[in-house]
């Protein structure tokens, strides 16, 4: 039987797998988890308002503005913070 | 035009179809005249045109992509320069439905979707188009208050609108706020006879060390900002490809009822083999151009990701269509396409229009190409993928 702990672990593995799949699918490459794709010059404007709207439909979390906050987005490692962030939220909350 | 025929309009896929049946023998005059009516703007609000996608809740008709597309397509084969306040009422309540705070969205949205405000979108300067880096206005932080200085060229219903939603450089960042135009400095100068959509009555707009109070910026600036900007000419780009729908399909029967029933020497128009030519092409660019936008409203009704790559795909071949098929149009009603008044003669020029706003048709190739590069490994910057660099 898997622990809370086990559980968790193995969340954050397939959110960042799957976050690491969609970014190296749309941007060419695979990145480490601390890279800046923005920083790099990889990311136009649609591709971040995609990235928004990817995050939205896969999670089921809703964005606001005031998440639109560039260290949310900027690496890999970032974005599954904020991924798992706004899911344990929205958990809290339901 | 009669308030029965418009009131109450309660079937969403009719919206469009039965405003556009009720401004058309109108709209040719509203071109000659470069203005769109106020009293015609006010029953397109009645109608639920300027709020058709807002949610119930925020004063709108909760219409899905498919059906404001469809609406758009109606208004567009009867008029663009309707379709574009359709366009920018919904694309400045777009952005705040997305990113506006829930005072913002309260304060005004109900307004926009009922047509108490026209809204603009203040983008374009001299040397800047949608490209926010090049954007010169600038909006200085002064304790409470914005001060917003620069001028817009070309805007949408400038010469009318009640508020702007205007781009400017923050410190160096990208910024936006909501001016209204009864501030102090604002200052508009009409623009007439331009190629096509003479109706929208444009206005190059100065803003002249306009204050506006703190809760009139939308978005943080930066980062926020331009998702603020892409939501805008997102929904801009959806509702421009869809009017295009509706030209090249307006175009094309106008063009085939000519060439059926049109005779030039004993022979109808449709005995050319050449004119069939036309018209075939004309068929086939229409359709897809409707198929390609259905598929771009069904990714935005799903939410998925790729709906705005594919809305830019559908734009781009929306308006080449309208162009290519309101040439063939002109080209078969001969000089009648070249009355004053011709509605396809109207059109051509409309759609030269389309392929330049909310992205030119150059633009939106580079979009286009980028996307697909990019799902093939292509690194933006012209680098090798490293499995193709591992076999040096």
């Amino acid at each position: 039987m898997e622990t809370p702990n086990q559980t968790d672990a193995a969340a954050v593995a397939d959110v960042t797998q799957e976050l690491s799949a969609y970014l190296t699918r749309n941007l060419g490459q695979e990145l480490g988890p601390d890279e800046d794709y923005f920083a790099l010059g990889l990311v136009n404007s649609l591709f971040a308002m995609e990235l928004v709207n990817f995050v939205e439909q896969r999670y089921g979390i809703e964005v606001g503005v005031d998440d639109l906050d560039l260290d949310h987005f900027r690496t890999l490692g970032r974005l599954r913070d904020f991924v798992l962030a706004k899911t344990a939220n929205r958990g809290a909350a339901a | 035009m009669s308030d029965t025929a418009l009131a109450g309009v309660a079937d969403l896929t009719d919206l469009g179809a039965r405003f556009a049946d009720s401004v058309r023998e109108d709209a040719a005059d509203w071109d000659a005249r470069g203005e769109l009516p106020a009293d015609v703007r006010l029953a397109a609000a009645r109608a639920g045109l300027l709020g058709a996608d807002l949610p119930v809740r925020h004063g709108g008709l909760g219409a899905t992509p498919a059906q404001l597309g469809e609406a758009c397509a109606r208004i567009g084969g009867v008029c663009s320069a309707l379709r574009g306040l359709v366009t920018v009422q919904s694309m400045v309540a777009a952005a705040l439905l997305r990113w506006g705070t829930a005072e913002q969205r309260e304060r005004w949205l109900p307004a926009l979707a009922r047509g108490e405000l026209l809204a603009a979108f203040a983008a374009t300067e001299t040397e800047a188009g949608s490209d926010l880096a090049a954007v010169t206005t600038t909006v200085e932080e002064q304790g409470d208050t914005y001060t917003v200085t620069g001028e817009k060229r070309w805007i949408t219903f400038g010469e009318v609108a009640d508020v702007f939603l205007v781009l400017g450089s923050a410190g160096g960042r990208p910024a936006a706020v909501l001016v209204e135009a009864d501030r102090p400095g604002v200052l508009r100068e009409p623009v007439r006879g331009q190629l096509g959509m003479r109706a929208a009555q444009l206005a190059h707009v100065r803003f002249d060390g306009v204050r506006v109070p703190r809760e009139n910026a939308v978005a943080p600036p930066g980062f926020g900002l331009s998702h603020v900007v892409a939501t805008a000419l997102d929904h801009g780009r959806f509702t421009v490809a869809w009017g295009c729908v509706g030209m090249a399909e307006a175009c094309l029967d106008a063009a085939a009822e000519h060439a059926a029933r049109r005779a030039q020497g004993g022979v109808v128009l449709a005995e050319h083999q050449l004119v069939r030519s036309l018209l075939g092409r004309a068929a086939v660019d229409s359709r897809a151009a409707r198929e390609l936008c259905l598929r771009a409203a069904r990714l935005r009704e799903a939410g998925d990701p790729d709906a705005i790559a594919e809305t830019v795909a559908a734009k781009y071949a929306a308006a080449r269509a309208a162009t290519a098929v309101a040439g063939s149009a002109v080209q078969i009603l001969g000089a009648a396409g070249c009355a004053p008044d011709s509605p396809v003669g109207r059109c051509y020029r409309d759609a030269k229009v389309m392929e330049i706003i909310e992205g030119s048709a150059q633009v939106s190739e580079l979009h286009i190409a980028d996307h697909l590069l990019r799902a093939h490994g292509h690194r933006p910057g012209g680098r090798r993928p490293e499995r193709e660099e591992g076999r040096r």
